[in-house]
């Protein structure tokens, strides 16, 4: 079954990317839909074998990859309780999306490349999630960085797009490269890189320092340090989360799947994996707290003033990264990968919706153009509002259960530890922002009334498309384009919609006790280490009222100040604007932090390139090599041709001079 | 030995040119400028006779005329090889004199007489001799560098070749005198007695100015100044005997007087010859880039490949010479092929000689573009053309004498020297077309096609030439 689930999106890929242009669209469309349909209904049959069930998983062989002296690398499935929990997420995101996709693409001609790009991804994020040893999970990592790459520069047309797909590709490579050194040193360490001996060999070598830069480190928080690089490049966290927001360049199906609910995670899903290997690096856990604390502070600030509608939901996404790694950094996986689970169908939620507004808006992306769309697309409206309650945590939603989770064992490990204590305060701050941009992404595109001249502006199409409507334009519910008056999405971006919201909605309230409840050990059976004195579980039910009523406090508190400011007095966020233009500033432009890497390594990078380039290349090795050698053949063929004078008696005094200069040689030669 | 005898055995080629080129000025006298055809051909019939003459002498090396003269294997190989160009430059001309309005029989007569005078300097045996033979050839050269006698250019490089040369004869008269005044005798071989051991210095300059108007005569750097105006301004036939049959009997002299006078100071004419050598390959190389008039860059092409023919002079044995004759004969077949080329380059009815008149010629000639970048190829010395071998030839000698330096400076050059052979083949097929050339005569196209197949084919069958090349350098030892 497992053999299924992996290799059918691959198959998938191959019949729609290889015979895409013969079996033409329509067939791509439903092929691969299709598969990643059987893949899912599998998914959850897995889920509820390994996960509810009682099998203890299994890690079928499916072959040898590569055996070089000690090291020894087989391809392997590897399903346990973490596994099954992301199978179920990828298959069921990407074959909503899948689907989705066949409303929000039916324009672009490029339809067979896009569906067999979405099922490269998905196979790839499969391999990464069955991966037995650290190498298939490297193949995986990288393989989903390329599907992300092909997938955000889909329009390659658009010089945009290009430039952030190329961006998502360097900033990957920062952390890959982290990832890789971690890889290194973790065989270095252990001579292996399968996960069972990995993490058998683990405990022996607590304590053990590794010499670096004249520097003794602990062995394992330089890996766990290393490898975490990784996952800050592929999570998006603060440092390394530059290229998320421009990723929004791709279409809107793949920022839901691939930006939001499923490779982002993957860094999630990578701490949690080597688990054993982070809890006996403390040093490093505290590291990750600090990180995902700023990052979901950082983000959340930011998501506070953008005004794309797409890139409002990926500064959230980012934030709320930034909250699954604060919970494995206080040592709770289990809430991470909680989180992780929920969040997969509230934000996957909130991207189709935004598609849908956008592809109701005629891609138009901008919220300052949007406005009073709830009477035009109520149920698109209805969808991105649960979304946005889960997202928020409005009680007993899916993010209630999670993300309540994670602010109380912050607080309940912050008794211990002074960076957990600022995991918490980030947190607890950053639920409030949340709730205020959430809400007012929800105002600003469905309350109020939409200024006079979007209809003008809004079929500037920013999102290529043909212009082709002459066909497959029946379900788009007009043909004239003379009037644009917003209007539903078909059923067919619909039906994805309303099964995210039945998960965004139940999906905490059913798994909680699974996940992090009572049920713990049944449900993990062991996919998840803990270390002996790691009792976060327990003690976060122990911590005092007012902490675990501090995110909802803070919820309400958003909401609130974002219906005064967008609903009952409209214009107090331009207001606000005057007042701070600084803050304005800096939280509009991302902390500066494209301009500062600009100046820091884009333009140094370019320096040194250009360093090389005209002084190392064409100076020194063109200059002295060929150029050089050349130029100085013409220096000596001007000489020569001006010694050339036509005066005979230049010619005659040329003679005489030779042979003085021979005879002056014989007598010196003789004297001598 | 009676006199009779002498000339019958041993001085028969240079009889029959003597007895001819009288003939034929007694014709020319008779039948005035209505004689050139009859005399043309009638000179490449004598020039013929001679070198059957030649081919069929088998007699063991013999001094004659009271040792003035010497008939060995050496000499005759280097009038076979002076004869051919000879007779080259000959067939080539006429098509070229006709069309010039230069048809007059005193250019086959000149011809002759100065083919006659090198002969005689590739056989001389003695100082005398030597001056006498070397007066004849250039003699009768600078009057045929002026033969265009209505033209500028041709005027002006007779007269520079007769100035330079006249001072180049008297640096000779000085040296040889200085030789006599110290060694008592004319003999190459009773000054080698004399000089057997060490030398005085006054030997040593007498050697200098010796090898100095011998270097003029063949062109070799710092003595070369002449050369690319002269090549320019001569008409192209008198050029191509200039470039291939003069040079065979200046370096042979220079061969046969180092190598027979003064084997005793080797060490010390030894470096003047690298110095030449030097000098020639690196002028050679580096003045011919940039060149437009594809005349003059072939006297800087030829400059250089008398600089690499010394290489092998330079190694001073039996290997050496053996190279130098190996060198001469290609570059005498490669000299007459180009030439040919370069009196084919002619636009309804006026001769061209810029390189970029052969611009496209792939497309308009695909043969003769096809010959002539195998002619180039082979004067850069890219194998497996006979060029290559040539310079293999005289570079192992070098080597196996230590001559290390040399041979890397050689090959260095050549590298330079490839760029502007090279250049030529890339106008002929890469640049857009100039106008096609008209229809060349047969005799030229003859010497074209031969002289490449004689290239191309070097490597396949090598033999003749090795072995000739091999017994002319054994009898000089």
């Amino acid at each position: 079954m497992i053999y299924a689930i992996v290799f059918l999106p691959l198959v998938g890929f191959l019949i729609a990317g290889a015979l895409g242009p013969w079996i033409g669209a329509r067939a791509s469309e439903l092929v691969t839909t299709g598969l990643l349909m059987v893949c899912a209904v599998l998914s959850w049959i897995v889920f509820f074998d390994v996960a509810l069930g009682h099998d203890h998983g299994y890690a079928p062989i499916v072959g040898n990859w590569m055996t070089v002296g000690a090291l020894k690398i087989d391809w392997a499935l590897r399903v346990d309780t973490l596994t099954a929990v992301m199978l179920v997420v990828v298959n069921t995101v990407s074959s909503l999306v899948h689907l989705y996709s066949i409303g929000y693409m039916h324009e672009d001609p490029d339809r067979p490349r896009f569906f067999a790009y979405l099922s490269l991804f998905t196979f790839a994020m499969l391999m990464l999630v069955t991966a037995d040893n650290l190498v298939q999970m490297f193949f995986g990592w990288e393989g989903v960085g390329l599907a992300s790459y092909l997938l955000i520069g889909f329009w390659y047309q658009k010089p945009s797009a290009n430039a952030a797909a190329i961006k998502a590709f360097v900033v990957n490579r920062v952390g890959d490269f982290g990832f890789a050194l971690g890889i290194f040193l973790v065989f270095q360490l252990t001579k292996s890189l399968g996960f069972e001996e990995v993490f058998a060999a683990v405990p022996g070598l607590a304590g053990k320092t590794i010499h670096v830069f004249g520097m003794d480190v602990d062995a394992l928080t330089m890996a766990a340090l290393l490898l975490f690089v990784g996952a800050m490049g592929k999570s998006a966290q603060f440092f390394l989360h530059t290229w998320l927001p421009d990723a929004m360049e791709g279409p809107t199906p793949v920022s839901a799947l691939i930006h939001a609910a499923t490779m982002v995670t993957a860094g999630v899903f990578m701490v949690a994996r080597l688990s054993p290997i982070f809890e006996y690096a403390p040093t490093a856990l505290e590291f990750v707290t600090i990180i995902g604390a700023v990052t979901a502070f950082f983000a959340a600030t930011v998501g506070l003033v953008q005004n794309d509608i797409k890139r409002v939901i990926a500064y959230s996404t980012c934030s709320q990264l930034g909250y699954m790694f604060v919970a494995e950094g206080v040592g709770a996986y289990s809430l991470g990968i909680f989180h992780l689970f929920t969040h997969a169908f509230f934000k996957a939620l909130l991207f189709l919706g935004a598609g849908s507004v956008i592809h109701a808006m005629h891609h138009e992306q901008d919220m300052r153009n949007m406005g009073g769309l709830r009477k035009d697309i109520p149920f698109t409206f209805a969808m991105m509002t649960i979304g946005t309650l889960a997202l928020t945590g409005f009680p007993f939603t899916a993010g209630y259960f999670s993300k309540d989770g994670i602010i109380e064992a912050a607080f309940a490990a912050g008794e211990h530890r002074t960076t957990a204590m600022i995991g918490f305060v980030a947190t607890v701050v950053a639920a409030g922002l949340t709730s205020y941009y959430s809400w007012r992404l929800v105002f600003m595109t469905f309350f109020g009334h939409r200024p006079a001249h979007s209809v003008a502006v809004n079929h500037s199409h920013d999102e290529p498309s043909t212009d082709d409507h002459a066909h497959g334009h029946d379900d788009h519910g007009h043909d004239d384009h003379g009037h644009h008056a917003p209007h539903e999405s078909p059923l067919v971006m619909l039906i994805p919609l309303a099964v995210l919201a039945i998960g965004a909605l139940g999906a905490g309230y059913v798994f909680e006790p699974d996940f992090a409840g009572h049920a713990y050990d049944e449900f993990w059976k062991g996919a998840l280490f803990t270390g002996e004195h790691n009792e976060i579980l327990h003690e976060m039910h122990a911590i005092p009222a007012w902490a675990g009523f501090a995110p909802t406090a803070m919820m309400v508190l958003g909401f609130l100040v974002s219906l005064y400011v967008y609903v009952l007095k409209p214009g107090t966020a331009q207001a606000l604007a005057r007042i701070f233009p600084r803050l304005y500033q800096f939280l509009l432009n991302k902390w500066y932090f494209d301009e500062l890497y600009d100046f820091l390594f884009v333009r140094p990078a370019f320096a040194i390139g250009r360093l090389f380039w005209k002084g190392g290349d064409g100076a020194i090795i063109d200059g002295l090599g060929p150029d050089g050698v050349a130029a100085r053949v013409a220096d000596g063929a001007r000489l020569a041709v001006r010694l050339q004078t036509g005066y005979v008696y230049h010619y005659a005094f040329a003679m005489l001079i030779g042979v003085a200069a021979v005879v002056t040689y014989f007598v010196a030669g003789g004297l001598r | 030995m009676p006199f009779f005898v002498q000339l019958a055995h041993h001085f028969l080629p240079e009889t029959i040119l003597a007895v001819g080129v009288m003939v034929l000025i007694l014709i020319g006298a008779w039948r005035g400028e209505r004689g050139f055809g009859l005399v043309d051909e009638m000179a490449v019939g004598i020039l013929a006779l001679a070198l059957v003459a030649i081919a069929l002498s088998s007699t063991p090396d013999t001094s004659v005329f009271d040792g003035a003269y010497i008939d060995d294997g050496f000499s005759r190989f280097m009038k076979a090889l002076t004869l051919i160009g000879a007779i080259a430059s000959i067939l080539m001309s006429v098509d070229w004199l006709q069309r010039s309005g230069l048809e007059k029989f005193e250019y086959p007569v000149l011809i002759i007489l100065s083919t006659l005078g090198m002969l005689l300097l590739i056989s001389a045996d003695n100082l005398i001799a030597l001056y006498l033979g070397l007066e004849l050839m250039s003699l009768a050269l600078y009057v045929m560098a002026a033969f265009a006698r209505d033209d500028g250019q041709s005027s002006e490089a007779g007269l520079k070749y007769f100035v330079l040369g006249a001072l180049s004869s008297g640096m000779m008269l000085y040296g040889a005198s200085l030789l006599y005044g110290f060694a008592g005798t004319v003999s190459f071989a009773g000054i080698a007695a004399v000089v057997s051991t060490s030398a005085p210095i006054g030997v040593i300059f007498g050697l200098v100015f010796v090898l100095a108007a011998l270097a003029f005569k063949m062109s070799a750097a710092p003595f070369h100044m002449w050369t690319p105006d002269v090549y320019q301004g001569a008409p192209t036939p008198v050029t191509a005997f200039f470039a291939s049959a003069a040079k065979m009997a200046a370096v042979a002299i220079t061969a046969r007087i180092v190598v027979t006078a003064f084997p005793g100071v080797k060490d010390q004419w030894r470096q003047i010859v690298v110095f030449i050598s030097i000098a020639s390959m690196l002028l050679g190389s580096f003045a011919a880039i940039g060149q437009e008039n594809i005349k003059r860059l072939m006297a800087y092409s030829s400059i250089g490949h008398m600089g690499f023919a010394l290489i092998g002079l330079a190694a001073g044995d039996e290997a050496g010479v053996r190279g130098v004759a190996i060198y001469l004969t290609i570059y005498l077949i490669m000299t007459l092929g180009t030439f040919a080329a370069i009196l084919a380059m002619r636009v309804q009815g006026r001769y061209v000689e810029n390189v970029s008149d052969l611009a496209g010629l792939s497309r308009t000639n695909g043969w003769m573009a096809f010959f002539l970048a195998m002619l180039m190829f082979s004067l850069a010395g890219i194998p497996p053309l006979a060029g290559f071998f040539a310079k293999y030839y005289v570079l192992l000698a070098a080597v196996d004498a230590g001559l290390f330096g040399l041979a890397v400076i050689g090959v260095l050059a050549s590298a330079v020297a490839a760029y502007y052979y090279l250049r030529v083949v890339k106008v002929m097929y890469f640049d857009e077309p100039a106008p096609a050339f008209d229809r060349a005569p047969m005799a030229v196209r003859a010497v074209l096609a031969v002289s490449t197949l004689a290239l191309l084919g070097f490597w396949v069958y090598p033999t003749p030439v090795m072995d000739a090349a091999a017994a002319a350098a054994k009898s000089l030892f």
